[in-house]
């Protein structure tokens, strides 16, 4: 078998033990709401994995665009009597058309001025979500409609943790094959280095376009099963500490790695409501343990750990 | 024209914040290509630290004095205990250190201080001032003043003391400052000391129009940062000028298209001047080496 191939079932195998591990050790209804929590919040981060790990580009607006998802599934029924799902697809094909349209000039800057770009971008969608009170119901947020399929009403939270596992798992399988890719040996190369990419064929503008659509689409889709499992979204969702919460998952987990983003978001996301011991200095707390990580653990956490074991093992 | 001046004078007030946050990141990044978030909880800690202190008894004065060197024991504590420790990590990590940071700040704050919005009486009155039918809050000239004062003064260290040159030799070349034996590590340490102060002035100078808040930090630190990438990070002029298009945007965005959009047209500017001007107004050009 080939090394790509191993690590693929590797990681693939790795997540679907998980899944099958914490409905059996965590069966409470709180427990398995959380989980689906951290699967929805893994697939935002997976694709902004993609992104920044694998074409080292930054996005501080990511959240922007998980925004534009779970608007879209909230709004689509609400104010267009469609379906649901069919409103989460919308909202998807919305989220990616407006990274394809906005990608090429953008992607074109670089460092800071990317960061500070995107920055921009989310913070427009979330003044619009904010503002448009009479559509998006403004800063008190929206209901969302159950979703029903086939005269089946989708509910509790043992469900929703699977469809929202298993849509983690398509969205990991798709990611791992997008690295394995030529697209993903083109991002590599223009990660290292854009002329040297650029020298050796590379459609670097292209390939800088296709991955943030890809990253773009993730977050939509994680906003719209967020709104569907919450059946309530604020613009919360769409906002700047949201967008440095995906930014810091996958940071924290490991740049670069499908399995960070996973660990990464399952961090962020159980940490806080563990802090909710502290009261008044949950933040404090939150802020303390980010700065610990990165100091202690700067490559990330799945890299980190993994040089370790490889340092344990005799060579 | 009496809306004109008007809306002038609130620009560039607001303007002169942003412009002092946005000189507070240009040199820390300048000295270490840090971009440091936590600029915006400088300037919540002139403003609450001053305020707090006020409420002890405290003239204004010695609370201000008091409230700039908390700031900068902050900055320096930041640096040694978190910026120091993660040095060599990439850009991303790094800004990921300073929110964590900023987040960190923002928490104690809340605590040691509290979740109320705060005033500071005006230095010298409430009594507008009228020009050209316009009236302008003294206040609004105490913080055009001060910011005036602080970038002159920050230009006349750079250019005319040793410590200055020993700066911008760092933020020319790190290795070549360090062989010819500048100490880069004191070189880091002040910059955020004095970024610390200016911000913590700014947040002073602008409580008595703004009023502050513990969370004040995080939209200034947004703004600051837009404000730097505006006019070209790591050149001072372009933070200053960056800082005060933006508050001029915003204000006069306010007055003639929606007070609701204000945050928006200035993201929308900023947008569109990098989709043309991919480095800002006075970036420098940089040639990528491969």
């Amino acid at each position: 078998m080939a090394p790509g191939t191993r690590m693929k079932l590797f990681v693939l195998g790795a997540l679907a033990l998980v899944l099958l591990l914490v409905p059996l050790l965590l069966p409470s209804a709180f427990h398995l709401r959380v989980a689906a929590l951290v699967w929805i919040n893994a697939v935002a981060a997976l694709g902004l994995a993609l992104l920044m790990g694998l074409a080292g580009q930054v996005s501080l607006g990511h959240a922007g665009f998980m925004g534009i998802g779970a608007y879209a599934t909230a709004l689509g029924p609400k104010h267009l009597g469609l379906d649901p799902l069919l409103s989460l697809g919308a909202g998807i094909l919305l989220a990616g058309t407006l990274a394809f349209l906005v990608g090429r000039p953008i992607l074109r800057l670089k460092g800071h001025y990317l960061a500070v770009a995107t920055l921009g971008l989310g913070i427009l969608v979330h003044l619009v979500l904010v503002s448009e009170v009479p559509i998006t119901g403004g800063p008190d947020g929206i209901q969302v409609p159950r979703l029903e399929l086939f005269g089946v009403r989708l509910v509790g939270p043992e469900l929703w943790y699977w469809i929202t596992g298993i849509t983690l798992l398509l969205a990991a399988w798709l990611a791992l094959n997008l690295e394995d890719s030529s697209t993903g040996r083109a991002l590599r190369a223009l990660h290292d280095s854009e002329i040297a990419a650029a020298v050796v064929g590379v459609d670097v503008a292209r390939a800088k376009l296709v991955v943030f659509v890809i990253a773009a689409v993730y977050a939509a889709l994680a906003g719209g099963l967020f709104a569907l499992f919450n059946r309530f979204v604020t613009p919360d969702v769409a906002g700047f500490l949201r967008s440095i919460e995906l930014v810091t998952m996958v940071v924290i987990g490991g740049m670069g790695s499908i399995l960070g983003a996973v660990v990464g978001a399952a961090l962020l996301t159980v940490l806080p409501q563990a802090l909710t011991l502290f009261h008044d200095y949950e933040h404090a707390v939150l802020g303390l343990s980010i700065i610990l990580f990165m100091v202690f653990l700067r490559q990330g956490i799945v890299p980190g750990l993994a040089a370790l074991l490889a340092r344990r093992r005799p060579a | 024209m009496a809306e004109l001046v008007q809306l002038l004078f609130a620009g560039l007030t607001t303007g002169a914040v942003y412009a002092l946050v946005a000189l507070g990141f240009t040199l820390i990044f300048q000295a270490s290509e840090v971009v440091n978030f936590t600029q915006g909880e400088f300037v919540m800690l002139g403003g609450m630290v001053t305020v707090f202190a006020m409420k002890a008894g405290l003239p204004l004065p010695p609370a201000a004095l008091l409230a700039v060197l908390v700031a900068v024991a902050t900055g320096l504590l930041l640096h040694r205990l978190a910026i120091e420790p993660a040095k060599g990590a990439t850009v991303v990590t790094l800004i990921i250190v300073t929110i964590g940071a900023s987040i960190l700040i923002r928490g104690l704050a809340q605590i040691v201080f509290d979740k109320q919005f705060h005033a500071l009486p005006a230095f010298s009155g409430d009594e507008p001032l009228r020009l050209l039918g316009a009236a302008i809050l003294p206040q609004s000239l105490w913080v055009l003043a001060g910011a005036a004062a602080i970038v002159l003064a920050l230009w006349l260290f750079m250019e005319r003391t040793l410590l200055g040159k020993a700066v911008r030799a760092t933020a020319a070349n790190r290795l070549a400052a360090e062989l010819v034996g500048i100490d880069t590590r004191v070189v880091l340490a002040l910059a955020f000391a004095v970024s610390a102060a200016i911000g913590a002035v700014g947040g002073i100078l602008v409580t008595p129009i703004t009023l502050t808040h513990y969370a004040v930090g995080t939209l200034l630190a947004l703004k600051g940062f837009a404000a730097a990438m505006l006019g070209g990070i790591g050149n001072p002029v372009g933070a200053v000028l960056g800082g005060l298009l933006l508050g001029l945007l915003e204000a006069f965005a306010a007055g003639w298209i929606s007070s609701t959009y204000k945050d928006g047209v200035a993201f929308l500017v900023i947008l569109l001047v990098l989709f043309a001007l991919p480095r800002g107004l006075l970036g420098r050009r940089a040639v990528e080496r491969v």
